[in-house]
C-alpha cells in the first residue's frame, strides 16, 4: 500500500509521479485509482469530462504495474494517468467532438497521438469536454453543456479545451490533451493556472484529429509543470507518415529545454501590437512583473513590432470558417452518427440538411455559414485570397521579429477568465479572447502558456505567452522553465496550489 | 420503339448553315495497385465495401497521403500528350454534397494542374485519303474518383423514383486523371469522326503507356462530350455537355446526334439551353439532364490536408526517357515491317488486333497467319459472345502451338478451329484439347485407302469419270472420304491418294 493519500497523489506533478512509480512508491493502479475517485468526486461540478474509460484506464494501469514487476524497462510517463480531448480518436471509445452530431460515435481507429500515448504506457483516463468541433473560447459551446473553471465555478474554463484545463486545474489528471486552432491549448491554460504549448505546425501528427481548419490545427500538451508538459512533448511529437504535412526532421530536445533554465543572453522581444488597450489592468501587471523577472534572469528585453497582427483576427475568421465549412462537409448523417429525419419519405438532400440542422450547434453553423460564404466564386479572391495574403505577411513579420530576437513573449488572454454565460450572445467579444494566440497559428511556429500569478483585481490565474521560431520549440521549454523557477522561488510554492479545494 | 420527340436537322443540312465546336473531357482510372490518398487496393469490383479504410472512407480524423506512382503516371501521360509540367501544383477541395462522396468534397486539381497545353495527332479516313487533325490539350490533371450508387426499387435505377440506394466505396479513392481538350474547330463534317478518332488514340497511348486499363465497358475510361454550334458570323455557340459516353461508337454518335439537335433548335429560333445530357446507348440519342445555365458553385479551395507536389525538373526528365513508342509511329513500323496495305493495317485497328497480333508473331507465327486468326475467326467470337478480343482465353503461345501441328500436318485448319473452339471453352490447353477431342489428321495411307476404296465403290459412275478424264470430279470422292473421316484427314493429301490409286495424273 502507498503511504501517499490519494489528496496528494492526485496534486503531484507528472515529473514526481514517474519518480514514485519507478521507484516503487506506489503503483500505477493506486495512481489512476485516485485519479478516477478524484473525477467521481469533483467532476459533477467541474465536468471536465465527457466519457471516462474506467475499466480501460485500470487494465492499462494494471499491464504497466505487472511489467514494472516483471523487471522490463519502460517510459517515463509509464502509467500515468492523462486526460484526452474528445476530438481525437481513440478505436472503439466514443468521439464526439463535442457535438450530437457524433454522439455515441466509436471511431475504429486510433489517432497516432494515441498510439504514441500507448506505445509510452501512459493510461488514458477519458475524453475531456470541447467547444463542438473546437469552435469556441469558453467549452460553453459544447453539446454537452460547458465546463467550469475550478479557480470559479461560475467562470469558463477557456476553450475550446476547456476540459482539458479544468481536469489539470481540478486534479483529476496530472496530463492532459489538447488541440490549438487560435489558442485553444493555450487560452484555457491561461485562465485555469496552467501550463499548455501549441507546437511547431507539422511536429505532432494530426492524424486522427477531426479537424477543424486543417491548416492551422495542431495537438500539444497540457500539464501542470513546463516539465511535464516537455514529458509529454516528447511522447507525441514527431514524424508521421501518415500525415502528409508532418515535418520530416527530429523533434527538438524539449525535455533538456525543460531542464535548462537558463536564459543568460538571450534576447526576448515584446510584441507592441498585443499590449495596451483591451488588456485587463491585473494582467498587464502581472506581465510587466514578468518581463521584468526576465531581465533579472539575465535575458535582454527589447520591444518589437509586428504591424500586421493587428489584421490577424480578421484574417483567422476567413481561413477558419472556409476549412471548417469543408471539413464538417462530412458530417451529413449518411454513414455513421446522427441521422435525423429520415422517415422514409425524406430525399438523400432533406436527410442531409435536417440532420444538420439538429445536429449543429449555432456557432458551428455560424462558421459553416461564413466560411461557404468566403470560398464562393466571386468573393473567395476578396476573402479567403486577401486573408493568404495577411498570413504571408504575419509569417514575415515573425521571420523579421525572429532575426533580432529569441523568442517573443505577450499575456496569453487579454483578460483573466469571464463569467458562463457573460459573452455567449456575443460572438465578437468571444473572438477577442485569441487576439494573442492567433498570430501563432496562422504562421505555423510555435507558443507555450504558462501561468504567472493572479490578477490583482479577481484573483484570477494570468497566463504568459512565449513564442518561438518554427522548429525550435525547445527554447519556449527554456525560457517557460527559468520563468517558472523564479516564479516558484518568489511564492513558494506553485501556484495551482492555489487553487481551490472544490 | 416510338417516334423520338427530338427534332433534327439532317446531318449534311446542319453542317452547312453551322460549324461545330468540340470538347472533350475524359477520365481515366489509373492502373495503380493502391488508391489515390491510402493504401487500400484500387482492383477493380469485390465484394463491395472491402477495399476501404478510414481514409477512402473520409472518417472523422484521417488524412490522405499522395500515391506517388499515380503522380508518375500522370506526368508520363502528360508528357506523352506533349504538355508541359508543372513543377509546382496543389490539389484542391470541390466541395459539393453527394452519397457518393466519403468527404462530401472531392479531392482535385483546380486552378494549378500538374500538365498543361499539350497536343495529340490523330488520324481520320476521309473520301480523299487519311487527313490529320491536332487536337490541343488544355490540362491534365488528378482527382479521386467517387464511390458508386445503386438505386434500387425504381423502374429508372436513377435517384428519383427509387426506394433506397446502396453505396459502394470500394471505388472511392481510385485515381483518376482527367485529360480536358482545348475547344476542337474546323473539323466540320469530321467532327464526330474526330471525337472518336481522338479518344480512340487516347486509349492506344494510356494502354501503350500502361497506366490504364482503359477499359471503356467497365468505366476506367469515361468521355464527356461537349457539343456547341456556331452559327455562321459568330465565333461561339451555347454548349451541351454529354456525360459518360461509354464506348468509342457512342462518342461517334453523341457528337453527330448533338449537331443534328442543336442545328434543328437553333434554326428553328430557339435557344441551346447549357446543359448537361444523358447518352442512351439504345437509341443514340441524348436526353436532357440537369440544368448549368447557373455556374456551379463548388468553392474550391487548395486543399490543406496536402503538401504541393513539386515534380523536379530531373525526375520528369527521367520519366520522359520511359515513354514508349507513340501509337501513331507504332503502327506506321508495325505496316512497314509487315509489309501489309492500309487496309489490312486498318482492320487490324478496328479489330483492336494490333497488340495481339504482335505478340503472337513474337511467338514465332507467321504474319499472315497470326492476322487472319486474330481478325478472322476470334473476331468472330469475341462479336459473337459480346466480349472484347482481348478478354477471349486464347492466347499466343496457344496460337503458335497449333500453327506447330498445322506445320507437322497433325492438323488441318478445320481441325485447328476445333481445337479454339476447346480452349475457348475451358477444356485446357492446345495438346489437351486435341488429345480429349480426339483431333489429329486421319494420316496414315493405308486407312485412307481404304476409305477411298469404300467410296470408289460407293460410286463406280464417280470413278469411271475420274478415270476418264475429268479430274475435277475428284472432289465428290474426296468429299466422301472426309465425311468417312470425321474431317479429320487432310483433304488435299486424300486427293493426291485417289489419283496415285487411279493411276491419273493431277
Ligand atoms: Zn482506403
Amino acid at each position: 500500500m502507498s503511504v501517499i493519500s490519494d489528496a496528494d497523489l492526485v496534486r503531484q506533478d507528472a515529473a514526481t509521479l514517474s519518480s514514485a512509480l519507478s521507484a516503487g512508491d506506489i503503483t500505477s493502479v493506486e495512481l489512476t485509482q485516485a485519479c478516477l475517485n478524484r473525477i467521481s468526486a469533483v467532476d459533477g461540478t467541474i465536468h471536465a469530462f465527457l466519457h471516462v474509460d474506467t475499466d480501460a484506464a485500470l487494465a492499462t494501469a494494471q499491464d504497466v504495474d505487472r511489467r514494472r514487476a516483471a523487471g522490463e524497462e519502460l517510459g517515463r510517463l509509464a502509467g500515468v494517468p492523462l486526460a484526452l480531448k474528445d476530438v481525437l480518436t481513440m478505436r472503439g471509445v466514443p468521439t464526439t467532438c463535442g457535438s450530437r452530431i457524433l454522439e455515441g460515435w466509436p471511431p475504429p481507429y486510433d489517432s497516432t497521438i494515441v498510439e504514441r500515448l500507448r506505445a509510452a504506457d501512459v493510461v488514458i483516463l477519458g475524453k475531456t469536454n470541447m467547444d463542438e468541433f473546437a469552435m469556441g473560447s469558453s467549452t460553453e459551446h459544447s453539446g454537452y453543456g460547458p465546463t467550469r473553471n475550478p479557480w470559479d465555478v461560475e467562470r469558463i474554463p477557456g476553450g475550446s479545451g476547456g476540459g482539458s484545463a479544468a481536469a489539470l486545474a481540478a486534479f483529476e489528471a496530472p496530463l492532459a490533451i489538447g488541440t490549438d486552432t487560435g489558442g485553444s491549448i493555450r487560452q484555457p491554460a491561461s485562465v485555469t493556472g496552467t501550463v499548455g504549448v501549441k507546437p511547431t505546425y507539422g511536429a505532432v501528427s494530426r492524424y486522427g484529429l477531426v479537424a477543424l481548419a486543417s491548416s492551422l490545427d495542431q495537438a500539444g500538451p497540457c500539464a501542470r509543470s513546463v516539465m511535464d508538459a516537455a514529458l509529454l512533448h516528447e511522447v507525441i511529437a514527431g514524424y508521421d507518415p501518415r500525415d502528409s504535412t508532418s515535418i520530416n526532421a527530429p523533434v527538438p530536445d524539449v525535455v533538456a529545454g525543460a531542464g535548462n533554465g537558463d536564459i543568460r543572453g538571450m534576447r526576448i522581444g515584446l510584441v507592441r501590437e498585443l499590449s495596451g488597450e483591451g488588456y485587463q489592468p491585473g494582467v498587464r501587471e502581472r506581465f510587466d512583473q514578468a518581463v521584468a523577472m526576465l531581465t533579472d534572469l539575465g535575458a535582454e528585453v527589447v520591444e518589437v513590432s509586428c504591424p500586421h497582427f493587428d489584421y490577424a483576427l480578421g484574417a483567422y475568421y476567413l481561413i477558419l470558417p472556409s476549412e471548417a465549412s469543408s471539413n464538417l462537409a462530412r458530417f451529413d448523417g449518411m454513414r455513421y452518427g446522427l441521422r435525423a429525419g429520415d422517415d422514409g419519405e425524406a430525399s438523400v438532400e432533406e436527410v442531409m440538411s435536417r440532420t444538420r440542422e439538429v445536429g449543429f450547434g449555432a456557432e458551428v453553423k455560424r462558421r459553416i455559414m461564413l466560411g461557404t460564404y468566403a470560398l464562393s466564386s466571386g468573393y473567395y479572391d476578396a476573402y479567403y485570397g486577401q486573408a493568404q495574403k495577411v498570413r504571408t505577411l504575419i509569417s514575415r513579420d515573425f521571420a523579421a521579429a525572429f532575426e533580432t530576437v529569441d523568442v517573443l513573449v505577450s499575456p496569453t488572454t487579454p483578460t483573466t477568465a469571464f463569467k458562463i454565460g457573460e459573452k455567449v450572445d456575443d460572438p465578437l467579444a468571444m473572438y477577442l479572447n485569441d487576439i494573442a494566440t492567433i498570430p501563432v497559428n496562422l504562421a505555423g511556429n510555435c507558443a507555450m502558456s504558462l501561468p504567472i500569478g493572479l490578477a490583482r483585481e479577481d484573483d484570477l490565474p494570468v497566463g504568459l505567452q512565449i513564442m518561438a521560431p518554427a522548429q525550435t520549440d525547445d527554447r519556449l521549454y527554456r525560457v517557460g522553465a527559468a520563468l517558472e523557477e523564479a516564479l516558484l522561488d518568489k511564492r513558494g510554492h506553485a501556484l495551482i496550489e492555489e487553487a481551490p479545494a472544490l | 420503339m416510338s417516334a423520338s420527340a427530338i427534332e433534327r436537322m439532317k446531318f449534311d443540312d446542319a453542317l452547312a448553315a453551322f460549324e461545330p465546336v468540340l470538347g472533350l473531357e475524359t477520365h481515366v482510372e489509373l492502373g495503380t495497385a493502391s488508391k489515390m490518398f491510402c493504401s487500400c487496393s484500387a482492383e477493380f469490383g469485390g465484394e463491395p465495401n472491402t477495399h476501404v479504410c478510414p481514409v477512402c472512407l473520409g472518417l472523422p480524423g484521417s488524412m490522405p497521403v499522395v500515391n506517388a506512382s499515380a503522380i508518375e503516371s500522370t506526368i508520363r501521360m502528360g508528357l506523352s500528350l506533349n504538355c508541359s509540367i508543372a513543377s509546382w501544383c496543389r490539389f484542391a477541395r470541390k466541395n459539393y454534397f453527394y452519397p457518393d462522396m466519403p468527404k462530401d468534397y472531392q479531392v482535385s486539381q483546380y486552378d494549378e494542374p500538374l500538365c498543361v497545353d499539350g497536343y495529340l495527332d490523330v488520324v481520320v479516313a476521309t473520301d480523299d485519303g487519311p487527313r490529320e487533325f491536332r487536337v490541343e490539350i488544355e490540362r491534365v490533371h488528378m482527382e479521386e474518383d467517387t464511390g458508386k450508387l445503386t438505386h434500387a426499387g425504381g423502374d429508372t435505377g436513377r435517384i428519383h423514383g427509387a426506394d433506397y440506394s446502396l453505396v459502394d466505396y470500394n471505388r472511392a479513392g481510385i485515381p483518376l486523371i482527367e485529360i480536358v481538350t482545348k475547344p476542337i474547330v474546323g473539323a466540320g463534317e469530321l467532327a464526330p469522326l474526330v471525337a472518336r478518332a481522338y479518344v480512340t488514340e487516347l486509349r492506344d497511348l494510356m494502354r501503350a503507356l500502361g497506366v490504364s486499363d482503359v477499359r471503356m465497358d467497365q468505366g476506367s475510361l469515361r468521355c464527356d462530350v461537349n457539343v456547341s454550334l456556331a452559327p455562321s458570323g459568330e465565333p461561339w455557340g451555347t454548349r451541351s455537355e454529354t456525360k459518360n459516353v461509354n464506348s468509342l461508337r457512342s462518342v461517334e454518335r453523341a457528337v453527330r446526334f448533338e449537331i443534328e439537335r442543336q442545328a434543328a433548335v437553333l434554326s428553328g429560333g430557339g435557344r441551346v439551353v447549357q446543359e448537361t445530357r444523358h447518352f442512351h446507348e439504345d437509341t443514340g440519342e441524348t436526353t436532357s439532364g440537369r440544368s448549368k445555365e447557373h455556374a456551379e458553385e463548388y468553392r474550391y479551395f487548395p486543399e490543406p490536408d496536402l503538401v504541393p507536389v513539386a515534380p523536379t525538373s530531373d525526375w520528369v526528365e527521367e520519366l520522359r526517357g520511359t515513354l514508349p513508342e507513340v501509337p501513331s509511329v507504332r503502327r506506321a513500323r508495325l505496316q512497314a515491317v509487315w509489309n501489309i496495305s492500309d487496309l489490312e493495317m486498318q482492320t487490324l485497328v478496328n479489330a483492336e488486333a494490333l497488340d495481339l497480333v504482335e505478340s503472337t508473331i513474337d511467338h514465332g507465327v507467321d504474319q499472315a497467319a497470326a492476322r487472319k486468326w486474330w481478325t478472322g475467326e476470334f473476331t468472330r467470337i469475341a462479336n459473337e459472345q459480346g466480349i472484347a478480343l482481348t478478354d477471349l482465353p486464347v492466347t499466343a503461345a496457344h496460337i503458335a502451338r497449333v500453327e506447330e501441328l498445322i506445320a507437322d500436318g497433325s492438323l488441318t485448319d478445320k481441325l485447328a478451329r476445333q481445337v479454339f473452339e476447346g480452349v475457348i471453352a475451358g477444356e485446357g490447353d492446345v495438346d489437351a484439347v486435341v488429345q480429349a477431342r480426339g483431333l489429329v489428321v486421319v494420316g496414315d495411307d493405308s486407312t485412307l485407302l481404304a476409305a477411298i476404296e469404300q467410296a470408289l465403290a460407293d460410286q463406280p459412275d464417280v470413278a469411271e469419270k475420274i478415270q476418264g478424264g475429268k479430274v475435277q470430279a475428284a472432289g465428290a470422292i474426296v468429299g466422301a472420304v472426309m465425311k468417312a473421316t470425321k474431317g479429320q484427314a487432310d483433304a488435299a493429301k486424300v486427293r493426291t491418294l485417289l489419283l496415285e490409286h487411279l493411276g491419273v495424273d493431277g
